[in-house]
């Protein structure tokens, strides 16, 4: 039959992780449909149009979808369910949210967070904070999947689907949005940042973490943290990286004051590089670390940041 | 208002986990299990709102093994009122966990469940989402704080992005995430009230739910091995030898 993609984005601009779902979604079962559902999104629809493999974008515009709540949103995605057989979407806090719920109705068990697609019903995802991998096999019926992203390539953008404005589904009518604190950030996004260098505990304080923000800025580099350095306040949650957090996987990972507890490893191991900087030789980081460095970070740091700046960076 | 809390018995977040030769799961013959650290959380959260008056009684629910009771124990100690244990051998998928979880809701008719987020076994994050879809209920996920009136939740989410407030209507659902509160250890005095606190034994059969999986598990295996690499002597090293590389 076909896929649908339910796409990522903030009515503004259509996120990378949609461009992976699809990825995933054109292993599973073609063509693929991309679900645009927000407010005033339609250069989101044009975007989502020129992703490669997507034979149709659909458009819900309303009020209702503007925040992605997910009441709406599992009305909307069941009133289209009947036309495929596979429906996705990226394992964001989005995607987490709403996803379940379709599966629920539609009475089949969702895969949570797939890193692989083996065949068009078996799917390879991770358990225990990734210290297994599960290869499991859907029942025949409707598959309802989330996608690691980390682990696909973004579909290209070569592609010019048709667009189709579709009508909005009741709104149930239970739950609205009441507002929201966003992070603002100059720097990319964590999730799809190139670099990202992450503080731990040992920053002390989150006066400490501009120093992580100087080298960061040097490199291009997104901010990351453990929880250890969420729950002190340091930075806000949506740093935190790890099995509960956000899952990166850049070019390069730089550790600086972590321990390396299995819960961050989550997050962070499938990076291809790993750096690590902690005073204490023994620290479990640099176990998995390509170059480790065994000192103190408000040393280690300055001294990176300035050779950073020798070398024209 | 009743209030009614799922609790898991997992593996401890502090046990790294192996996973067997045979590629049928990984090994959980002697290793520490303890509740699932979301729902310590939900329990937490239960209580609180019980010590301002906002919440009736406290029941604790567990869907799996008859160890599961202790699961429920630990809930009681903290000060939930009473338990369900709902017995279940092997792994039950949270969708039929969740529709135990309906049958439950339509028995007691709570006015909240408060679920953790995610199980760290599985780590699927759906039960809560689901049994709100199969209830009709809204539901507050990732719960960062949480406030009650009489007929409305407000829930302050951890999203990718910050924070997000939505307001639901009740009854509703609501998972917890790591920043709502810091669940309390259980006196002595209450882990021995405890002991005479109600749990009620069920199977799945009663609520007429099927538990067989629906997924197979193909099999189990380890993820690739990173390798210790090498170590440097300064941040300017470091700095040289990530350039060497190509990394910045
Ligand atoms: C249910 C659950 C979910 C969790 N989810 C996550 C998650 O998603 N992400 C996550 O990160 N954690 C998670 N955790 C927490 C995890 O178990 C660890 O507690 C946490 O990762 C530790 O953070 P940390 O490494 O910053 O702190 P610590 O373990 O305290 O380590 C601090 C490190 O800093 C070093 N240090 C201190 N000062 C200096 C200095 N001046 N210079 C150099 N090094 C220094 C120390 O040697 C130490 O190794 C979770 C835990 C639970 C129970």
């Amino acid at each position: 039959m076909a896929s649908l993609v339910v796409a990522e984005h903030d009515n503004r601009t259509l996120k990378d992780s949609t461009a992976k779902t699809v990825t995933a979604a054109a292993q599973i079962s073609t063509p693929v449909h991309v679900l645009v559902a927000g407010q005033n999104c339609d250069a989101v629809a044009q975007a989502a149009a020129k992703l490669a493999g997507v034979e149709k974008v659909l458009v819900a515009d309303d009020a209702q979808y503007a925040h992605m709540v997910a009441e709406p949103m599992e009305a909307l995605i069941l009133s289209l369910a009947d036309k495929y057989d596979a429906i996705l979407a990226p394992a964001t806090t989005n995607g987490k949210n709403y996803l379940p719920r379709v599966a629920a109705r539609l009475d089949v068990p969702q895969i949570s967070e797939i890193l692989k697609v083996v065949s068009p019903d078996t799917f390879e995802r991770p358990i225990y904070a990734g210290n297994a991998i599960q290869t499991v096999q859907a029942p025949a019926g409707k598959k309802v999947i989330t996608v690691r992203t980390t682990a696909f390539k973004a579909a290209g953008a070569t592609g010019n689907a048709a667009i189709e404005k579709i009508a909005a589904a009741a709104d149930p009518g239970i739950s609205k949005f009441a507002g929201e604190e966003l992070s603002k950030s100059e720097r990319p996004e964590l999730t799809s940042a190139k670099i990202v260098v992450s503080g731990g505990r040992g920053m002390g304080s989150g006066e400490n973490f501009k120093l992580l923000e100087q080298l960061a800025d040097k490199l291009h580099a997104a901010v990351g943290a453990s929880r250890a350095a969420v729950d002190a306040g340091f930075v806000p949650n949506d740093y935190q990286v790890g099995q509960t957090g956000k899952v990166v996987a850049p070019e390069l990972y730089i550790a600086v004051g972590i321990s390396g507890a299995i819960q961050h490893l989550a997050g962070m191991k499938d990076s291809k590089v790993i750096a690590a900087i902690n005073k204490d030789e023994e620290a479990p980081i640099f176990q998995i670390a390509d170059f480790g460095l065994v000192a103190d970070l408000f040393k280690a740091v300055p001294e990176m940041v300035q050779e950073l700046t020798r070398l024209g960076y | 208002m009743k209030v009614l809390v799922p609790v898991k018995r997992v593996i401890d977040f502090n046990v790294k986990v192996r996973v067997k030769a045979d590629q049928t799961g990984v090994d959980l013959a002697n290793v520490k299990m303890s509740m699932n650290p979301f729902d310590e959380i939900a329990v937490e959260e239960a209580i609180r709102l019980k010590e301002k008056g906002k919440a009736g009684e406290i029941i604790a629910v567990s869907i799996g093994p008859a160890q599961a009771s202790e699961t429920i124990r630990t809930a009681l100690a903290m000060g939930a009122d009473r338990g369900i244990l709902v017995k279940a051998d092997g792994d039950v998928e949270p969708l039929a966990v969740a529709k135990i979880l309906k049958a439950i809701c339509e028995a007691e008719k709570p006015g909240l469940v408060i679920l953790g987020k995610q199980a760290i076994d599985d780590d699927s994050n759906q039960t809560g989402q689901m049994l709100a879809a199969l209830l009709g209920w809204p539901q507050g996920t990732f719960a960062h704080k949480l406030d009650i009136t009489d007929s409305a939740a407000t829930v302050e989410r951890e999203i990718d992005g910050g924070l997000q407030t939505v307001e639901i209507k009740l009854p509703a659902i609501v998972t917890t995430d790591l920043r709502l509160n810091e669940p309390r250890y259980a006196s002595l005095p209450n882990i021995m009230k405890a002991k005479k606190k109600p749990i009620d034994e069920k199977t799945p059969a009663d609520y007429g739910v099927d538990v067989t999986p629906r997924l197979k598990v193909l099999k189990v295996t380890e993820p690739p091995k990173r390798q210790a690499g090498v170590k440097v002597k300064s941040g300017t090293e470091l700095v040289d030898k990530l350039k060497e590389i190509g990394a910045i």
